[in-house]
Protein backbone atom coordinates (compact mmCIF):
# COMPACT_ATOMS: atom_id res chain seq x y z
CA UNK A 1 0.00 0.00 0.00
CA UNK A 2 1.75 3.62 -1.01
CA UNK A 3 1.33 5.78 1.31
CA UNK A 4 -0.18 8.52 -0.86
CA UNK A 5 -3.26 6.69 -0.98
CA UNK A 6 -3.66 6.95 2.96
CA UNK A 7 -3.39 10.76 3.35
CA UNK A 8 -4.41 13.40 1.99
CA UNK A 9 -2.65 16.87 2.05
CA UNK A 10 -2.03 20.35 -0.03
CA UNK A 11 0.31 19.68 -3.20
CA UNK A 12 3.58 21.57 -1.35
CA UNK A 13 3.05 24.20 -4.00
CA UNK A 14 -0.36 24.94 -3.42
CA UNK A 15 -0.49 28.80 -2.06
CA UNK A 16 -3.76 28.56 -0.20
CA UNK A 17 -2.40 27.54 3.52
CA UNK A 18 -0.50 31.19 2.79
CA UNK A 19 -3.74 32.79 2.94
CA UNK A 20 -4.60 31.15 5.61
CA UNK A 21 -1.52 32.28 7.50
CA UNK A 22 -2.24 35.99 6.61
CA UNK A 23 -5.98 35.84 7.43
CA UNK A 24 -4.88 34.92 10.92
CA UNK A 25 -2.27 37.93 11.40
CA UNK A 26 -4.64 40.61 9.57
CA UNK A 27 -7.06 39.34 12.70
CA UNK A 28 -4.41 39.24 15.33
CA UNK A 29 -4.22 35.87 16.23
CA UNK A 30 -1.33 34.85 18.53
CA UNK A 31 -2.55 31.79 20.17
CA UNK A 32 -2.67 28.43 17.97
CA UNK A 33 -4.31 25.27 19.25
CA UNK A 34 -3.60 22.41 17.19
CA UNK A 35 -3.74 18.74 16.82
CA UNK A 36 -1.53 18.32 13.71
CA UNK A 37 -3.26 17.09 10.26
CA UNK A 38 -1.51 16.81 7.03
CA UNK A 39 -3.39 19.04 5.36
CA UNK A 40 -2.58 21.65 7.51
CA UNK A 41 1.38 21.14 7.74
CA UNK A 42 1.97 24.11 5.47
CA UNK A 43 0.33 26.63 7.80
CA UNK A 44 1.52 24.78 10.81
CA UNK A 45 5.04 25.48 9.72
CA UNK A 46 4.14 28.83 9.11
CA UNK A 47 2.65 29.34 12.37
CA UNK A 48 5.54 27.57 14.28
CA UNK A 49 8.16 30.29 12.60
CA UNK A 50 6.30 33.15 13.90
CA UNK A 51 7.85 34.54 17.20
CA UNK A 52 4.09 36.24 18.12
CA UNK A 53 2.43 33.23 18.08
CA UNK A 54 2.12 30.95 20.67
CA UNK A 55 1.71 27.35 19.18
CA UNK A 56 0.19 24.91 21.64
CA UNK A 57 -0.47 21.19 20.09
CA UNK A 58 -2.99 19.31 22.35
CA UNK A 59 -3.59 15.54 22.83
CA UNK A 60 -7.21 15.70 22.02
CA UNK A 61 -9.13 19.10 19.89
CA UNK A 62 -11.38 19.60 23.00
CA UNK A 63 -8.68 20.89 24.80
CA UNK A 64 -8.07 23.89 22.53
CA UNK A 65 -11.38 24.96 22.74
CA UNK A 66 -10.78 25.28 26.54
CA UNK A 67 -7.87 26.64 26.19
CA UNK A 68 -8.76 29.49 23.62
CA UNK A 69 -11.98 30.10 26.06
CA UNK A 70 -8.71 30.85 28.87
CA UNK A 71 -7.05 33.12 26.11
CA UNK A 72 -10.34 35.25 25.47
CA UNK A 73 -10.35 35.80 29.02
CA UNK A 74 -6.97 36.90 29.67
CA UNK A 75 -7.73 39.58 26.24
CA UNK A 76 -5.87 36.92 23.41
CA UNK A 77 -7.08 36.06 20.06
CA UNK A 78 -6.57 32.49 19.13
CA UNK A 79 -8.11 29.88 16.63
CA UNK A 80 -7.88 26.13 16.66
CA UNK A 81 -7.24 24.11 13.72
CA UNK A 82 -7.71 20.15 13.55
CA UNK A 83 -9.08 17.60 11.35
CA UNK A 84 -12.63 16.77 10.79
CA UNK A 85 -12.37 13.75 13.08
CA UNK A 86 -11.40 15.91 16.11
CA UNK A 87 -14.53 18.17 15.66
CA UNK A 88 -16.01 14.90 17.47
CA UNK A 89 -13.80 15.60 20.18
CA UNK A 90 -15.23 18.51 20.76
CA UNK A 91 -18.73 18.30 21.06
CA UNK A 92 -19.61 18.75 24.94
CA UNK A 93 -16.75 21.21 25.62
CA UNK A 94 -18.06 23.98 22.71
CA UNK A 95 -20.71 24.68 25.44
CA UNK A 96 -18.30 26.95 26.85
CA UNK A 97 -18.27 29.29 23.96
CA UNK A 98 -22.03 29.38 24.28
CA UNK A 99 -22.14 29.96 28.38
CA UNK A 100 -19.54 32.74 28.27
CA UNK A 101 -20.28 33.90 24.58
CA UNK A 102 -16.31 33.63 23.90
CA UNK A 103 -15.82 33.82 19.93
CA UNK A 104 -14.27 30.62 19.06
CA UNK A 105 -12.86 29.86 15.56
CA UNK A 106 -11.95 26.63 14.01
CA UNK A 107 -10.13 25.57 11.20
CA UNK A 108 -11.35 22.00 10.11
CA UNK A 109 -9.47 20.45 7.65
CA UNK A 110 -11.68 17.31 6.00
CA UNK A 111 -11.03 13.73 5.52
CA UNK A 112 -14.25 11.38 5.00
CA UNK A 113 -15.70 13.74 2.08
CA UNK A 114 -14.32 14.54 -1.70
CA UNK A 115 -12.98 10.67 -2.99
CA UNK A 116 -12.16 9.68 0.35
CA UNK A 117 -10.28 5.75 0.27
CA UNK A 118 -10.32 5.21 4.01
CA UNK A 119 -13.60 4.03 5.37
CA UNK A 120 -13.36 4.88 8.70
CA UNK A 121 -12.94 8.52 7.67
CA UNK A 122 -16.45 8.56 6.65
CA UNK A 123 -18.25 8.44 9.62
CA UNK A 124 -17.48 11.19 11.62
CA UNK A 125 -16.08 13.26 8.30
CA UNK A 126 -20.07 12.88 6.64
CA UNK A 127 -21.24 14.18 10.58
CA UNK A 128 -19.06 17.04 10.89
CA UNK A 129 -20.80 19.76 9.95
CA UNK A 130 -24.17 18.41 11.26
CA UNK A 131 -22.39 17.98 14.34
CA UNK A 132 -20.71 21.36 14.58
CA UNK A 133 -23.85 23.20 13.67
CA UNK A 134 -26.01 21.19 16.38
CA UNK A 135 -23.55 22.74 18.77
CA UNK A 136 -24.76 25.99 17.15
CA UNK A 137 -21.64 27.13 15.30
CA UNK A 138 -21.62 28.78 12.50
CA UNK A 139 -20.26 26.55 9.04
CA UNK A 140 -18.76 28.11 5.90
CA UNK A 141 -16.74 25.76 3.29
CA UNK A 142 -13.95 26.43 0.99
CA UNK A 143 -14.05 23.68 -1.62
CA UNK A 144 -11.64 25.61 -4.11
CA UNK A 145 -8.31 27.68 -3.44
CA UNK A 146 -9.55 30.85 -4.33
CA UNK A 147 -11.95 30.88 -1.93
CA UNK A 148 -9.96 29.78 1.21
CA UNK A 149 -8.92 33.24 2.45
CA UNK A 150 -11.85 34.97 2.28
CA UNK A 151 -13.96 32.29 4.06
CA UNK A 152 -11.25 31.94 7.07
CA UNK A 153 -11.43 35.53 6.99
CA UNK A 154 -15.43 35.54 7.49
CA UNK A 155 -14.78 32.81 10.23
CA UNK A 156 -12.90 34.96 12.70
CA UNK A 157 -14.41 37.99 11.72
CA UNK A 158 -17.74 36.05 12.58
CA UNK A 159 -16.48 34.57 15.81
CA UNK A 160 -14.64 37.62 17.41
CA UNK A 161 -17.34 40.17 16.05
CA UNK A 162 -20.38 38.41 17.08
CA UNK A 163 -18.65 36.26 20.31
CA UNK A 164 -19.70 32.43 18.84
CA UNK A 165 -17.65 29.44 17.38
CA UNK A 166 -17.40 29.48 13.81
CA UNK A 167 -16.23 26.83 11.85
CA UNK A 168 -14.59 27.07 8.08
CA UNK A 169 -13.98 23.60 6.58
CA UNK A 170 -11.98 22.79 4.20
CA UNK A 171 -12.88 20.14 2.00
CA UNK A 172 -10.83 17.30 0.64
CA UNK A 173 -11.78 18.60 -3.15
CA UNK A 174 -9.13 21.26 -2.21
CA UNK A 175 -6.90 19.02 0.09
CA UNK A 176 -7.05 16.35 -1.66
CA UNK A 177 -3.81 16.37 -4.04
CA UNK A 178 -1.88 13.36 -3.53
CA UNK A 179 1.94 13.90 -2.26
CA UNK A 180 3.92 11.01 -3.47
CA UNK A 181 6.34 11.44 -0.39
CA UNK A 182 6.72 14.72 -0.97
CA UNK A 183 5.67 16.89 2.04
CA UNK B 1 -4.49 8.66 59.99
CA UNK B 2 -5.48 11.92 60.78
CA UNK B 3 -8.78 13.34 58.58
CA UNK B 4 -8.21 15.28 55.82
CA UNK B 5 -9.50 18.59 55.66
CA UNK B 6 -12.27 19.62 55.06
CA UNK B 7 -12.33 21.35 51.39
CA UNK B 8 -13.78 25.11 52.12
CA UNK B 9 -11.00 24.88 54.98
CA UNK B 10 -8.67 24.20 52.37
CA UNK B 11 -9.75 26.91 50.02
CA UNK B 12 -10.21 29.22 52.24
CA UNK B 13 -5.99 28.86 53.70
CA UNK B 14 -5.02 28.81 49.77
CA UNK B 15 -7.23 31.83 48.75
CA UNK B 16 -6.04 34.00 51.69
CA UNK B 17 -4.67 37.66 51.08
CA UNK B 18 -5.12 36.32 47.38
CA UNK B 19 -4.37 40.00 45.88
CA UNK B 20 -4.85 39.92 42.39
CA UNK B 21 -4.87 36.21 41.71
CA UNK B 22 -7.14 35.06 38.96
CA UNK B 23 -8.85 31.81 40.09
CA UNK B 24 -10.62 29.68 37.78
CA UNK B 25 -12.52 26.40 38.80
CA UNK B 26 -13.76 23.51 37.73
CA UNK B 27 -17.78 22.55 37.23
CA UNK B 28 -19.59 21.53 40.94
CA UNK B 29 -17.69 21.46 44.40
CA UNK B 30 -14.78 23.21 43.18
CA UNK B 31 -17.00 26.14 41.90
CA UNK B 32 -19.16 26.25 45.20
CA UNK B 33 -16.29 26.52 47.28
CA UNK B 34 -14.50 29.32 46.14
CA UNK B 35 -17.87 31.12 45.88
CA UNK B 36 -18.62 30.40 49.44
CA UNK B 37 -15.03 31.79 50.68
CA UNK B 38 -16.11 35.13 48.60
CA UNK B 39 -17.73 35.74 44.98
CA UNK B 40 -15.14 38.18 43.08
CA UNK B 41 -15.23 39.37 39.27
CA UNK B 42 -11.57 37.73 39.78
CA UNK B 43 -13.24 34.23 39.99
CA UNK B 44 -14.44 32.46 37.10
CA UNK B 45 -15.98 29.37 38.22
CA UNK B 46 -17.46 27.17 35.28
CA UNK B 47 -20.81 25.76 34.79
CA UNK B 48 -20.14 22.93 32.35
CA UNK B 49 -17.17 21.96 30.07
CA UNK B 50 -16.14 18.97 32.70
CA UNK B 51 -12.40 18.46 31.89
CA UNK B 52 -11.88 21.89 30.88
CA UNK B 53 -10.75 23.47 33.91
CA UNK B 54 -6.91 23.55 33.53
CA UNK B 55 -6.46 24.09 29.58
CA UNK B 56 -8.73 27.50 30.33
CA UNK B 57 -5.85 28.14 32.57
CA UNK B 58 -3.35 27.36 30.28
CA UNK B 59 -4.95 29.75 27.87
CA UNK B 60 -5.09 32.66 30.50
CA UNK B 61 -1.56 32.06 31.62
CA UNK B 62 -0.50 32.15 27.84
CA UNK B 63 -2.18 34.89 27.17
CA UNK B 64 -1.14 36.93 30.55
CA UNK B 65 2.18 35.86 31.82
CA UNK B 66 2.25 38.64 33.98
CA UNK B 67 -0.89 37.46 35.78
CA UNK B 68 -1.14 35.08 38.64
CA UNK B 69 -3.74 32.42 37.42
CA UNK B 70 -5.00 29.53 39.88
CA UNK B 71 -7.00 26.46 38.87
CA UNK B 72 -8.96 24.88 41.55
CA UNK B 73 -10.70 21.63 40.22
CA UNK B 74 -11.94 18.55 41.87
CA UNK B 75 -10.15 15.17 41.25
CA UNK B 76 -12.97 13.64 38.46
CA UNK B 77 -13.06 16.75 36.44
CA UNK B 78 -8.91 16.07 36.64
CA UNK B 79 -9.15 12.36 35.52
CA UNK B 80 -10.77 13.68 32.64
CA UNK B 81 -7.76 15.95 31.14
CA UNK B 82 -5.24 13.58 32.01
CA UNK B 83 -3.64 14.08 28.82
CA UNK B 84 -3.97 17.97 29.17
CA UNK B 85 -1.18 17.20 31.79
CA UNK B 86 0.94 16.73 28.63
CA UNK B 87 0.36 19.66 26.77
CA UNK B 88 0.45 21.90 30.03
CA UNK B 89 4.18 20.54 31.04
CA UNK B 90 5.15 20.69 27.37
CA UNK B 91 4.27 25.04 27.43
CA UNK B 92 4.66 25.02 31.17
CA UNK B 93 4.02 28.61 32.49
CA UNK B 94 5.61 29.25 35.31
CA UNK B 95 2.25 31.63 36.34
CA UNK B 96 0.08 29.33 36.33
CA UNK B 97 -0.99 26.51 39.18
CA UNK B 98 -3.10 23.70 39.40
CA UNK B 99 -4.67 22.39 42.99
CA UNK B 100 -6.75 19.31 42.56
CA UNK B 101 -9.06 18.86 45.73
CA UNK B 102 -9.17 15.37 45.55
CA UNK B 103 -11.95 13.32 47.84
CA UNK B 104 -11.62 10.55 46.12
CA UNK B 105 -15.53 10.76 45.07
CA UNK B 106 -17.75 11.95 42.18
CA UNK B 107 -19.57 14.00 45.28
CA UNK B 108 -22.15 15.87 42.95
CA UNK B 109 -23.37 12.82 41.52
CA UNK B 110 -24.18 11.09 44.46
CA UNK B 111 -20.64 10.18 45.86
CA UNK B 112 -19.54 7.60 43.70
CA UNK B 113 -15.95 6.33 43.93
CA UNK B 114 -13.15 7.99 41.22
CA UNK B 115 -10.10 6.47 40.67
CA UNK B 116 -8.06 7.91 43.33
CA UNK B 117 -9.60 5.80 45.21
CA UNK B 118 -8.77 3.02 44.32
CA UNK B 119 -4.72 4.22 43.74
CA UNK B 120 -4.40 5.67 40.61
CA UNK B 121 -2.07 9.10 41.79
CA UNK B 122 -2.53 12.03 39.84
CA UNK B 123 0.38 13.97 41.17
CA UNK B 124 2.62 11.05 39.53
CA UNK B 125 1.15 11.15 36.47
CA UNK B 126 1.53 14.99 36.20
CA UNK B 127 5.17 14.41 37.44
CA UNK B 128 4.90 11.68 34.72
CA UNK B 129 3.76 14.06 32.25
CA UNK B 130 6.98 16.70 33.14
CA UNK B 131 5.54 18.74 35.92
CA UNK B 132 8.31 17.35 38.31
CA UNK B 133 7.27 19.24 41.12
CA UNK B 134 3.96 17.80 41.61
CA UNK B 135 3.40 16.28 44.75
CA UNK B 136 0.22 15.46 47.20
CA UNK B 137 -0.72 17.34 50.63
CA UNK B 138 -2.53 15.71 53.34
CA UNK B 139 -2.81 18.48 55.69
CA UNK B 140 -3.24 22.18 56.51
CA UNK B 141 -0.40 22.90 57.61
CA UNK B 142 0.90 22.60 54.25
CA UNK B 143 -1.44 25.17 52.74
CA UNK B 144 1.07 28.22 53.21
CA UNK B 145 3.89 26.46 51.54
CA UNK B 146 1.54 26.05 48.56
CA UNK B 147 0.24 29.48 48.83
CA UNK B 148 3.44 31.03 48.56
CA UNK B 149 4.51 29.18 45.59
CA UNK B 150 1.53 30.01 43.88
CA UNK B 151 2.13 33.98 44.27
CA UNK B 152 5.84 33.38 43.67
CA UNK B 153 4.76 32.82 39.71
CA UNK B 154 7.33 29.50 40.46
CA UNK B 155 5.22 27.41 38.27
CA UNK B 156 3.96 25.43 36.37
CA UNK B 157 2.79 24.55 40.02
CA UNK B 158 0.93 21.11 40.57
CA UNK B 159 -0.36 19.67 43.45
CA UNK B 160 -3.06 17.28 44.60
CA UNK B 161 -4.60 18.05 48.18
CA UNK B 162 -6.85 15.23 49.69
CA UNK B 163 -9.84 16.38 51.24
CA UNK B 164 -12.69 14.73 53.17
CA UNK B 165 -15.80 13.44 51.47
CA UNK B 166 -18.95 14.65 51.34
CA UNK B 167 -20.92 17.45 50.44
CA UNK B 168 -21.24 20.92 51.77
CA UNK B 169 -24.17 23.57 51.63
CA UNK B 170 -24.30 24.36 47.89
CA UNK B 171 -23.39 28.48 47.22
CA UNK B 172 -23.94 29.20 43.81
CA UNK B 173 -22.27 32.02 41.72
CA UNK B 174 -23.99 33.88 39.54
CA UNK B 175 -25.30 31.04 36.46
CA UNK B 176 -24.91 33.34 33.48
CA UNK B 177 -21.66 32.74 31.70
CA UNK B 178 -21.45 35.71 30.05
CA UNK B 179 -21.37 37.61 33.11
CA UNK B 180 -18.96 35.59 34.80
CA UNK B 181 -16.71 36.28 31.65
CA UNK B 182 -17.32 39.65 31.15
CA UNK B 183 -16.81 40.54 34.43
CA UNK B 184 -13.98 38.09 35.03
CA UNK B 185 -12.26 40.19 31.44
CA UNK B 186 -12.99 44.03 32.89
CA UNK B 187 -11.05 42.80 36.18
CA UNK B 188 -8.06 41.62 34.17
CA UNK B 189 -7.62 44.23 31.31
CA UNK B 190 -9.72 47.18 32.40
CA UNK B 191 -13.06 48.48 30.85
CA UNK B 192 -11.35 48.11 27.59
CA UNK B 193 -12.05 44.59 27.95
CA UNK B 194 -15.79 45.39 26.30
CA UNK B 195 -14.70 46.94 23.26
CA UNK B 196 -11.73 44.54 22.14
CA UNK B 197 -11.91 43.89 18.72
Amino acid sequence: MDREKLEMRPDAAAEWPDGIYAALKANGITQVALVPDAGHSRLIKRCLADNKMTVVTLTTEEEGVAMLCGAWLGGVKGVLLMQSSGVGNCINMLSLSHIHRTPLPMIVTMRGDFAEFNPAQIPMGQATQTVLEAMGTIVHRADRPEDVAATVDATLRLAFNTFRPAATLLGQRLIGAKTFGKD
Amino acid sequence: MAEYPNRRDLVRALLEDRGELMVIAGLGASAWDITAIGDTPRNLPLWGGMGGAAMMGLGLALAQPSAKVLVITGDGEMLMALGAMATIAVQKPKNLSIVVLDNEHYSETGNQETATKHGVDLAAMARGAGLKEARTLTSLAEVPALRAQIHAGAGTVFAVTKIAPGNLPLVLPPRDGAILQARFREALLGPAAHHQL
